[in-house]
């Protein structure tokens, strides 16, 4: 008895010492600052690879919050400091067009950069988004330019709208990802104006309003929901969406100008069910 | 045990002014003791002390067994015993589980307990009142008692019932048992039960168990009511241990089910209500000082309630509805005797959750299942102190009595208390509310005339529904209703006249309460607010109305024919409004039962009549409409025999006998009450 204590005893000990010694000799790996997200597209060109991350597992209609990241594939480092921009263009058979975007910043991570693009329509085989990017190093410009296949949301619920106001002007709109719960939520969205096929300036001072229903349900309302209005600081419209239950719900909008006239989208009554313009969760 | 004491108590003293009391219903001290031996004592107390305020339904009775024979039906449900009482009235959803009213008031004004333990429904539409989660095999008798006199067992307004378990007590009576069974051909009523008992001088063992089954029963006119069938079980087991002379140690269990139980006036049923009960106590008649009959009880109660529409062919959508109520308390009590004082003080708690659950699934089988809390996983924590002073003047007797108590809420469920915010944004997730109760009772003899008069005061805090309910779908008066746990405290100050002249032979009572309640909750319609449940009006919020008043009149007598034959009669009237003037739900329209009842060692028979008169104060605001007058006549013969020395009984009998068609005021949405019923009960005492 006392001898397999004591075997067991030295065991221990040099099992022990043992993994000591290769928590010391192991060396340093780098983490990768976006190992959390996924790896949507890396495009080699120009003695780089270009790294798109998202939380999403694919490019899809709507919100699409990306981060990106440059590796200089001769040192294996990824460089600081850069300048980036991107424009996403859909190429239809008879013409072509952007969508909204926002300007890549850099992130607390000085290697990692970060933006967003809204995309109103999926691509398929014969219509498809090019992601053309342009960054510069160190006060050189390099472009590139690589398919992606942007595909309609995995549970089919509607994110994006794109309408024509009552101003004849065209919109998007688009919810900002959310994660809902049976409380009174924060909620958020993007609206932007169609200048131009490539150019979508953000508009503000106008007021959206929202009126959740379930229509598997009577299209009972809920109580306590703020209109949407333009947050400067945040440069989005915020509001508050209650939900008094889990399910399928469609929050009903309606976007009203800086003058107060409605846009787009109608009220809900006993013989409308629904507005024209509505967004759509399901939890 | 059935309302039968199936083993003889030769050595109990036989006072037959108890005998002629316990005819269904009788009077006693609120303190009287169930346990056969304290009997006697209890008596002498009782002819010292008369409080007539309160009113005793005996169930099964040590002393005599005349009870079980005079009772119209011993095998009826403890519905049905309770709702032949004077002072509570049955709010009926369907055959089964009957919610009790004590002065035009329900549940949540009521505080109502099995031996002293408190005790909730888990079921959000009030399916499942505690009444429901006993059977009368359990009971020995059933206390009840009006407004402020009830706050022996815990805060109220309305009164209180606390429903007495039957013990052997520790009598020489080894091994004792009983068999009987029971049919009602109205709707098909199968009651079969059993006891078996041991007792001695230091020990007893009580078990009983009872199955009842029953299908749809038909109204008069043989309009049959669907969904209003109910199968139920009951086992309990209360044993005792005499540890030393004085000094004893009492357990307690009951263990209740229903399944399958039809809800003929909502649109869910119930396919499970279950219910665990259990207490340890110890009884010591020292305690210390002058201080004596030292009672300490602990408990705890769980029950499950499972709602659902898969019974019913059409509805809008399905859902499910599952509720749990788990209660853990404690009470200790003790009682002091000077001089002219005769005391009682009493320690209690209790920590009760509810937690609630909608389900709904939805018509479109892609779309997600729709879930919400509809009670928050609600903590309350009670604990309070009782004292009672009952004191000798002369030729009358004052009793003063005060409740205080802290009451603590406090939601536990984070997706419940985020709901609740939608509505009350700044809501905290606990709160503390401080309970009292004050009350002081003078009763006098006049010569033969004995005059009662109470003043008393008492508040309540909101239910866990008033306070937290998310979308309780009424379907009453066809509302959704949410709670506020903003609500204030209701209170009330009530006022009690009783006289009482007992003649020869005839003996007339009558009794008027006023409660002027404020504060008091009620739901109130928020017109900005979209129902959830498919064909709803509206959504009412709980709110406090800044006053109302309830009136209740009740004149009753008894008159003694001869020996055997006896006669009584009562009449009541209610009334209920609020400041404004409008009508409150549920007040008794005026009512009235007369009946015959002859009475012998070996027969009995009871003839009675009971009706109303049309209800004219009524409100449609909440979903009352005018419920008509009506007349319903039943019948009762029973009969005992000897078979090899072991009691048999046999009681047969006809409710509504000329098969009217009827409901009253408190049935849920007019559903039809029981047509013509025929019953027959068998009893088999082995000795």
């Amino acid at each position: 008895m006392k001898t397999i204590k004591s075997i067991f005893t030295s065991l221990l000990l040099i099992s022990t010492l043992i993994s000591c010694t290769e928590d010391n000799d192991e060396p340093m790996v780098e983490t990768n600052p976006l190992e959390s997200y996924n790896l949507l597209t890396a495009i080699d060109a120009n003695g780089h690879t270009l790294e798109v991350y998202s939380e999403q597992n694919q490019y899809t209609i709507g919100y699409n919050e990306l981060y990106f990241r440059i590796k200089d594939n001769v040192e294996g480092s990824y460089i600081e400091n850069a300048n980036l921009s991107m424009t996403p263009i859909m190429n239809m058979e008879m013409m072509s067009h952007s969508c909204p975007k926002s300007a890549i910043t850099k992130t607390e991570d000085s290697s990692v950069y970060k933006g967003y693009s809204i995309f109103q329509m999926p691509g398929n085989a014969t219509e498809y988004w090019d992601l053309n990017l342009e960054y510069t190093i160190a006060g050189q410009t390099y472009n590139l330019s690589e398919r992606i296949e942007v595909i309609a949301p995995a549970d089919g619920k509607k994110r994006v709208n794109v309408f024509t106001g009552t101003d004849e002007t065209r919109y998007v709109l688009a919810m900002m990802p959310m994660t809902p719960d049976v409380m009174v939520n924060d909620f958020s969205a993007l609206l932007f104006k169609m200048e131009t096929m490539m150019n979508f300036p953000a508009v503000e001072e106008y007021t959206i309003e929202i009126d959740p229903r379930m229509p598997g349900m009577g299209n009972h309302s809920s109580p306590s929901n703020e209109d949407l209005t333009f947050d400067t600081a945040a440069k989005m419209y915020k509001g508050k969406l209650s939900l008094t239950m889990t399910g399928y719900w469609k929050i009903n909008l309606k976007v009203k100008n800086a003058l107060g006239e409605v846009l787009k989208g109608e009220d809900v009554t006993e013989e409308n069910e629904a507005s024209s313009l509505y967004f759509e969760l399901e939890f | 045990m059935n309302s039968f004491s199936i083993w003889p108590f030769n050595h109990v003293l036989k006072y037959p002014k108890i005998s002629k009391m316990t005819l269904v219903l009788s009077y006693f001290l609120t303190c009287w003791n169930s346990t056969g031996q304290e009997i006697p004592v209890a008596i002498d107390q009782d002819s010292i002390l008369p409080i007539n305020l309160s009113e005793v339904i005996v169930i099964a009775s040590n002393i005599t067994r005349l009870d079980h024979q005079t009772h119209q039906k011993p095998l009826s449900t403890l519905d049905e015993y309770l709702e032949s009482s004077k002072k509570v009235a049955m709010v009926k959803r369907g055959a089964y589980a009957w919610e009790p009213i004590i002065n035009d008031m329900t549940s949540e004004r009521l505080a109502i307990t099995i031996d002293g333990m408190r005790i909730f429904g888990a079921c959000t539409d009030r399916m499942d009142p505690i009444t429901s989660y006993v059977d009368v095999s359990n009971l020995s008798n059933v206390h009840i008692t009006s407004g402020q006199k009830g706050a022996e067992i815990g805060n109220t307004i309305g009164g209180a019932l606390d429903m007495r378990l039957e013990k052997s007590g520790f009598l020489p009576l080894d091994w004792t048992g009983s068999v009987e069974t029971g049919f009602e051909s109205n709707n098909n009523a199968q009651i079969v039960g059993g006891e078996l008992n041991y007792a001695n001088e230091n020990f007893y063992l009580d078990t009983d168990v009872i199955y009842r089954h029953a299908d749809n029963y038909i109204a008069g006119g043989r309009e049959e009511v669907p969904f209003s069938q109910f199968t139920k079980y009951n086992l309990s087991i209360n044993s005792g241990i005499k540890v030393a002379e004085g000094e004893k140690l009492l357990v307690s269990f009951i263990f209740d089910e229903a399944r399958d139980v039809g809800y003929p006036a909502l649109p869910m049923d119930v396919s499970l209500a279950r219910a665990f009960i259990g207490s340890v106590s110890w009884v010591q008649e020292d305690f210390f000082g002058n201080l004596n009959d030292w009672e300490t009880k602990v408990y705890a109660n769980s029950i499950t309630h499972i709602m659902d529409d898969s019974q019913r062919p059409d509805v809008p959508i399905r859902m499910d509805m599952p509720g749990w109520s788990d209660t853990y308390g404690y009470f200790s009590q003790a009682k002091l005797h000077s001089g002219t004082h005769s005391l009682m003080f009493k320690v209690d708690g209790f920590y009760n959750r509810s937690l609630a659950e909608m389900t709904m699934y939805p018509n479109n089988p892609s779309e997600a299942s729709m879930f919400m809390l509809t009670w928050p996983d609600v903590r309350t924590l009670n604990t309070g102190m009782y004292a009672r002073d009952i004191m000798s003047i002369e030729k009358s007797t004052l009793t003063l009595s005060a409740r205080l108590a802290v009451q603590g809420f406090n939601i536990a469920d984070e997706f419940g208390l985020n709901s609740l915010r939608i509505f009350y944004p700044e809501m905290d997730r606990g709160q503390t509310r401080f309970l009292k109760s004050f009350s002081a009772r003078h009763q006098k003899n006049l010569g033969k005339l004995e005059l009662t008069n109470s003043l008393s005061y008492g508040n309540r805090a909101p239910s866990v529904s008033e306070g937290f309910g998310f979308y309780l779908f009424n379907s009453f008066d066809n509302h959704d209703y949410i709670g506020d746990p903003n609500l204030e405290n209701e209170s009330a100050v009530e006022a009690t006249t009783k006289v009482l002249f007992p003649f020869e032979k005839l003996t007339i009572g009558m009794e008027g309460n006023f409660f002027h309640t404020r504060n008091f909750i009620i739901g109130e319609i928020e017109p900005s607010l979209s129902t959830m449940t498919i064909g709803a009006e509206g959504v009412k919020i709980y709110k406090n109305l800044k006053y109302a008043n309830l009136y209740n009149i009740a004149v009753d007598g008894t008159y003694e024919i001869t020996k055997e034959l006896q006669w009584n009669g009562l009449v009541s009237y209610h009334r209920g409004v609020d400041k404004s003037g409008r009508n409150l739900p549920f007040i008794s329209p005026l009512t009235y039962n007369t009946g015959l009842q002859y009475t012998s060692p070996k027969f009995s028979m009871s003839l009675t009549l009971r009706g109303s008169a049309d209800q004219v104060n009524f409100n449609p605001e909440f979903g009352e409409d005018r419920t008509d007058a009506f007349n319903v006549v039943s019948l009762s013969l029973g009969k005992t025999f000897k078979v090899n020395n072991d009691n048999v009984y046999l009681k047969a009998g006809v409710d509504n006998v000329f098969d009217t068609f009827y409901s009253t005021y408190t049935d849920w949405n007019n559903i039809p009450r029981m047509g013509r019923n025929m019953y027959m009960t068998l009893s088999y005492d082995i000795n």
